[in-house]
Order: C-alpha cells, then structure tokens, then sequence
C-alpha cells in the first residue's frame, strides 16, 4: 500500500504539529489501554476490557480527519476511537471504573462511552448495532445542512449483520455523508474472519455504489490520508464511503483472553509486534523526517505517561455514584 | 372532552391530522416506511401527506426495518423527530434490536447525555383474516424494556391527542393502532388538543364491575356494558390508553369502587398486559375485591386463517357478558 501522503492543502509547519499530534495521541491510546490491562489483571476494574493496542493507527488517522462536531459511533473496542476523537482520560478512567465524574455517570462503562461535546454517538456493545446510528446522523446532517460527515467504526465481525448492508442501502440512496470504517483485526472473538467471510470485503461495498478502499491499518500516515480523501468527499455531497482498514489487535479478545495458542500463534502476533507496529512506524519516520528525535518522542511519552498517571488518581479517588441514581436517566425529561 | 361541534373523523383521519398538524408546527418531524408517499400505505392511512409536505418528509424507505428504524434512531439523537411506520405490527421483531438495545438505553446508557426523541407506530389487531404473521399484538413486549414508552389509542380523539403528544416527547414511543379500526368515526375537534401520557381514561361509568381495556377491546368492553345493563349490572370501562407510563391510581380507585375487575387487552393473555394489569390491580386493592382479577386476552395460539378459528382467539361482546356475569353472580 502506498504510503504517500497529500501535502498540498498544509504548509510544512502544521503539517509537522499534525504528525508529533497523531503521534501523542497514538501513545497515549497505548498507555490509556496498557493501564486498563493493569488495573484489571490486579482487580481494580470492574467488568471486561477489550483492548485496542495494535489498532492506534486507524482511530487516530481517521479522527485527525475530522472537525470536532463531526459524528462517530464506537464498537465494543472503542476505548481508542473515543480518545482519538478528544475525550479525555481522566473522565473515561472514570468511567470505566463506575464513578459519576465519568463520561456516562458510570452507566455505562467501558463499552459505552458517549459525549456529545467530542461528536461520539456512542460505544455500542451490539455487533454491527450503531450502523444505524451512524446513517441516521448522517441524515440528520444532510437534512439540516450542517456539513457535519458521520464515522461508523466496526470490527470486521460487524460484516456479518445483515443490517449493516440494509443502512449502507440506504446511505447510498440517498448520499448521505457516512464512512464505514471497517476495522479488520483478523479476528471474531476467536474465530478467523477468513472461516466467517464469504467473498471480497470492498466488494460489498461496491455492489451498494460505495467508495470503498481498503488501507494499511498500521500506517497513520495512509489511513489519514485516505481518511481525508473520503470524508471530504462525504462532506461535499458526494455519498457514502467504505474505508476497510487491516489491523491486528495485539492483547486477548478482552483482557481475561490470555491462552490463545488455540486461534492464533505467538509468532503471528510476535511479527505484528516486530514488524507492523503503528507507533514504530510513524516514530522511524517522524526521525527519518528529522522533525523529531529519540529524546523529543521521550519527552511526548513522558508528557503522556504523566497524563494516564494524573487521569487515573483522579478516577479512583472519584466517588461512586449515589445509589438513590440508579432510577434517573431511564427517560428524558423526568 | 371539549365540543367537537359535530365533526367527526374517522381514527385514520385523525392519525393523519395529528402527523400533519406536527409536521406544519415543526420542520424536524419527518415520517419515514414502506410505501407510505405516493401510496400513502396499504390502509391508506397517510394518504395525501407527501403532496403537501414532499418525498423529504414522507420518506419511503426500501423493506429494511431493522435498518429503517436504526437510522431513526440516529436522526432522533442528532436533531430531527422521526415517525417510523411499520406497515404490520408483526414486523416489529425485526426492529427489537434498534428499539430495545438502542432507543431504549442510549439516554440511559449515556448518563442521560444523548436523548432519542421518535415515534414508532404500526399496528395490532387480529380478525381481518390474514393469518398468523399479520395480525398479532405484540406491545408486551415493548412495555417490558424500560426507556420505552407505550401508547393504544381506541378513538379516533384519543389517537390524534396521544399522536401529536408522542411526536413532542423527547423519548422513544411506540404508538399501535388496531388495523379494525382505522375506520372508525368518533368525535375530533377542530381546535388543537393534546392527551397527557399516564391518564387514563374512564369510557363509561358503573358500580358493579370494572372492564379494564385497550385499544381494540375498549369497543367490545363497551359492546358488553351494553348487555350487562340489560341484565341489571353496572359496568366501568376504563382505557389505560398508554401502557407506559400506566395510570394506576385510576385502575385502582376503580377496582377499590366496583370490588370486581376484568382486564382486557388483544396481546396474549400469558405474561402479557392484563396479567401486569391484573396484578398493579391485585396489589392495589386486594382487600377490596369480591373475586378474582379475571384476565381475557388473545389465546394462546398462532393467530389462524379460517374465520370461525380466528374469531375464536379473540374475546367477545359475548365471553366478556358472560365472566362478567359470573362473577357479579
Ligand atoms: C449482536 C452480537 N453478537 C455477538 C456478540 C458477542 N461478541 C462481542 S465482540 C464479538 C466479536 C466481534 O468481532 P469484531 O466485530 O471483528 O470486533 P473486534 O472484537 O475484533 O474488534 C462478539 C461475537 C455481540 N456483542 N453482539
């Protein structure tokens, strides 16, 4: 896949903020997750985690393409794609470990994470289950002529949900501004997506008149860039896009999913780790670039390591939310 | 009820008065179904809406209702009031995941962050022999799911009132109008009126007994009382009219009044809305009854084609004269 990144419309010096940015952001996805792990290998977290690490580059480059009152809707694994779109740490640590200074009041924890502020429709634990979601806020942009354009992110598993298709049906009826990111990390769970997936991906994106492409995943640089492409052309009118992005997700299904020699080998994953790496792809080019070196990158890591530390003293010293709240929020407007 | 001044519509006219009257107040209220412009649905009753208000309003849609029903879902999160129209209640168990495990929790679920503002309606009913997937009621199943909320109209007042107020809410609703009735001819008046959710309404008074009934039962609840006080007993009727939220206090003064209750309702009898209906009422005013809350619902079978099976399924002016009777006996 080739790599080469449009640098028309960025003069070099917001071209350089926009990649040591992606690269804080990625690194923090990173450690947002790696301290999730933490937490819950040592009890701390309630509930299940499901990683993202591995994945940094495909949230990250398509959310830098994005205003922020743009739409996204998050899957089960949505830790990252609500980061990239501007959540903070503190509120989502506190959220996932249920207390009320969290993004949802702690109802809906990890896999739930929503905020209107950041555009984020919400993390949906249904497989395939925010399409809808996604198409209906992409209707809404086109009906009220905001201009917004609409994100719908889903693991390659989603293919398997016969409404995915009924809404991409639709979105390209009517050219509506949605891009479905298809984020393919090999697997369902434990199963591989090739015993599961009958025929070609883009395909089924193509027989519904989608713009569809497929990118490396673990290139920021290539998933932004074709990102952009797709958004903008969402945003004028153009219709739908499916952007299949190839990914490897390096932690368990969830954090409990440790013995997994029976779907998947140590060496598979060993050589995504080695050799597919998002962060040390950008980061070899970041110095190749000479626009940063290994002390500067240190300095971001360092900056974003504080971040998680400061985020997660405040979410466990955060206070659990009353239980006389369990009752509110059923209904609006009561 | 205010004066109608005669006029009288049928509940079909009244459904589409109440949608065009919203739709003229307010820009973000769009329908969207199966065949429901140019069309104006198979029982016709939207006919006339997509000449004044255009395809972008009256939007039909491909036969995709879990799809369908998830984009109302966005729509309604991000600024437009979307009325989905399932064109046969039986289909809405292709909409359950879109309406119990996302309408229903994303203002829950979000801390009450996000908010779905929609209406669903679609139908229920059986008796107009079409056979097992074309006549069912299944509202049950959406009172059980918390963040729902439930409405049957049975008149054609009650219809528009209920509509125009389920469009303003800022929660999703699911609207059911008995497919028997669309024909129906009752009172409207010209001037603007809405019903508040949670009131019940009391549809003719008596002494002796409560009939508690819903949407399609309410004209043989009626049909009944008739009878009754032909044979000297003095039946209550009394409509919830919405399910959720559900007016108990009014069941219960009722059943406190009369000591005797039946409950009604064209969903199935097990687990269904006259057993939560029999048992708000059991609790409420056990000490005050004479017998046993008596439940009648549609039997507990795939509703039939033949005529003389189908009609069995349903009650009756006649099995509801008879309970009634045995019980006051
Ligand atoms: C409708 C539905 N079916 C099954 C599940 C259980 N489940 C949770 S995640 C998952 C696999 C999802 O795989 P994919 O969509 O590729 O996402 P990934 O976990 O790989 O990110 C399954 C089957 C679910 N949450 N929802």
């Amino acid at each position: 896949m080739a790599t080469a990144v449009d640098r028309s419309p960025l003069d070099s010096k917001t071209e350089d903020e926009l990649w040591l940015r992606v690269y804080r952001r990625m690194v923090t996805i990173r450690l947002f997750e790696e301290q999730v792990n933490d937490l819950y290998t040592r009890a701390l977290m309630p509930g299940l985690a499901h990683l993202y690490i591995g994945e940094e580059g495909v949230a990250v480059g398509i959310c830098e393409a994005l205003r922020p009152d743009d739409y996204i809707t998050s899957t089960h694994r949505g830790h990252g794609h609500c980061l990239a779109k501007g959540a903070t740490p503190d509120r989502m640590f506190a959220e996932l470990l249920g207390k009320e200074a969290g993004y949802c009041k702690g109802k809906g924890g990890s896999m739930h994470i929503a905020d209107p502020a950041t555009g984020n429709l919400g993390a949906n634990a249904i497989v395939g289950g925010s399409a809808g979601i996604a198409t209906g806020a992409a209707f809404s942009a086109k009906r009220l002529g905001t201009g917004q354009v609409s994100v719908c992110f889903f693991g390659e598993g989603a293919l398997g949900q016969g409404s995915l298709y009924e809404v991409m049906n639709m979105a390209s009826l009517w050219k509506l501004p949605v891009v479905y990111v298809c984020e393919n990390n090999l697997y369902n769970e434990y199963t591989h997506f090739s015993e599961v997936t009958a025929g070609d991906i883009l395909a089924r994106g193509t027989a519904f008149g989608l713009e569809s492409e497929a990118v490396d995943g673990q290139d920021v640089r290539a998933v932004h860039a074709t990102a952009k492409r797709l958004v903008e052309r969402a945003r004028r009118g153009e219709g739908p896009a499916l952007l299949l992005a190839n990914t490897y997700r390096y932690h368990g299904h969830h954090v409990g999913d440790v013995s997994r020699d029976y779907y998947r080998s140590k060496q598979e994953e060993q050589q995504w780790k080695s050799e597919r790496d998002p962060i040390q792809i950008l980061s070899a080019w970041l110095t190749a670039q000479k626009l940063a070196d290994a002390a500067s990158l240190g300095q971001i890591q360092a900056e974003a390591k504080a971040e998680i530390d400061q985020a997660v003293q405040f979410a466990t010293a955060a206070p659990y939310p009353g239980v006389d709240k369990v009752a509110q929020d059923v209904y609006a407007g009561e | 009820m205010p004066g109608s001044n005669g006029r009288e519509l049928t509940l079909a006219q009244a459904i589409r008065e109440a949608l065009a009257e919203e739709m003229r107040r307010d820009s973000r209220v769009f329908i969207l179904g199966e065949d429901i412009a140019e069309a104006g649905h198979p029982f016709k009753v939207l006919t006339g809406l997509v000449e004044e208000f255009g395809t972008d309003r009256v939007l039909d849609t491909p036969i995709s209702e879990a799809g369908f029903t998830g984009v109302a879902v966005g729509a309604a999160m991000t600024g437009l009031r979307p009325v989905v129209d399932i064109m046969f209640g039986d289909f809405v168990t292709l909409t359950m995941d879109q309406m119990v495990n996302q309408a229903a929790k994303v203002h829950y679920m979000s801390g009450g962050k996000w908010k779905v503002p929609m209406v669903l309606r679609t139908t229920l009913g059986a008796t107009r022999r079409s056979a097992a997937q074309h006549s069912q009621s299944l509202h049950a199943w959406f009172c059980h799911v918390p963040g729902l909320k439930v409405v049957l109209p049975s008149t054609p007042y009650d219809a528009k009132g209920l509509l125009k107020t389920a469009i303003r809410d800022e929660n999703p609703v699911a609207f059911f109008e008995d497919k028997m009735m669309y024909r129906l001819k009752g009172p409207v008046p010209e001037e603007e009126y809405t019903i508040p959710f949670g009131v019940a309404d009391i549809k003719r008074a008596g002494d002796d007994i409560t009939i508690v009934a819903t949407s399609s039962m309410v004209q043989v609840a009626l049909g009944a009382a008739k009878l009754l006080e032909e044979a000297g007993i003095s039946a209550e009727v009394i409509d919830p009219r919405t399910l959720w939220p559900l007016d108990e206090k009014t069941l219960i003064e009722s059943a406190k009044k009369t000591s005797r209750v039946i409950v009604m309702d064209e969903g199935y009898g097990r687990y269904g809305v006259v057993a939560e209906i029999a048992s708000v009422i059991a609790e409420g005013a056990f000490f005050d009854l004479e017998a046993p809350v008596k439940k009648m619902g549609a039997m507990h079978v795939p509703i039939p084609f033949s005529p003389p099976l189908e009609d069995a399924t349903v009650p009756t002016e006649q099995s509801v004269f008879d309970a009634a009777r045995a019980m006051c006996g």
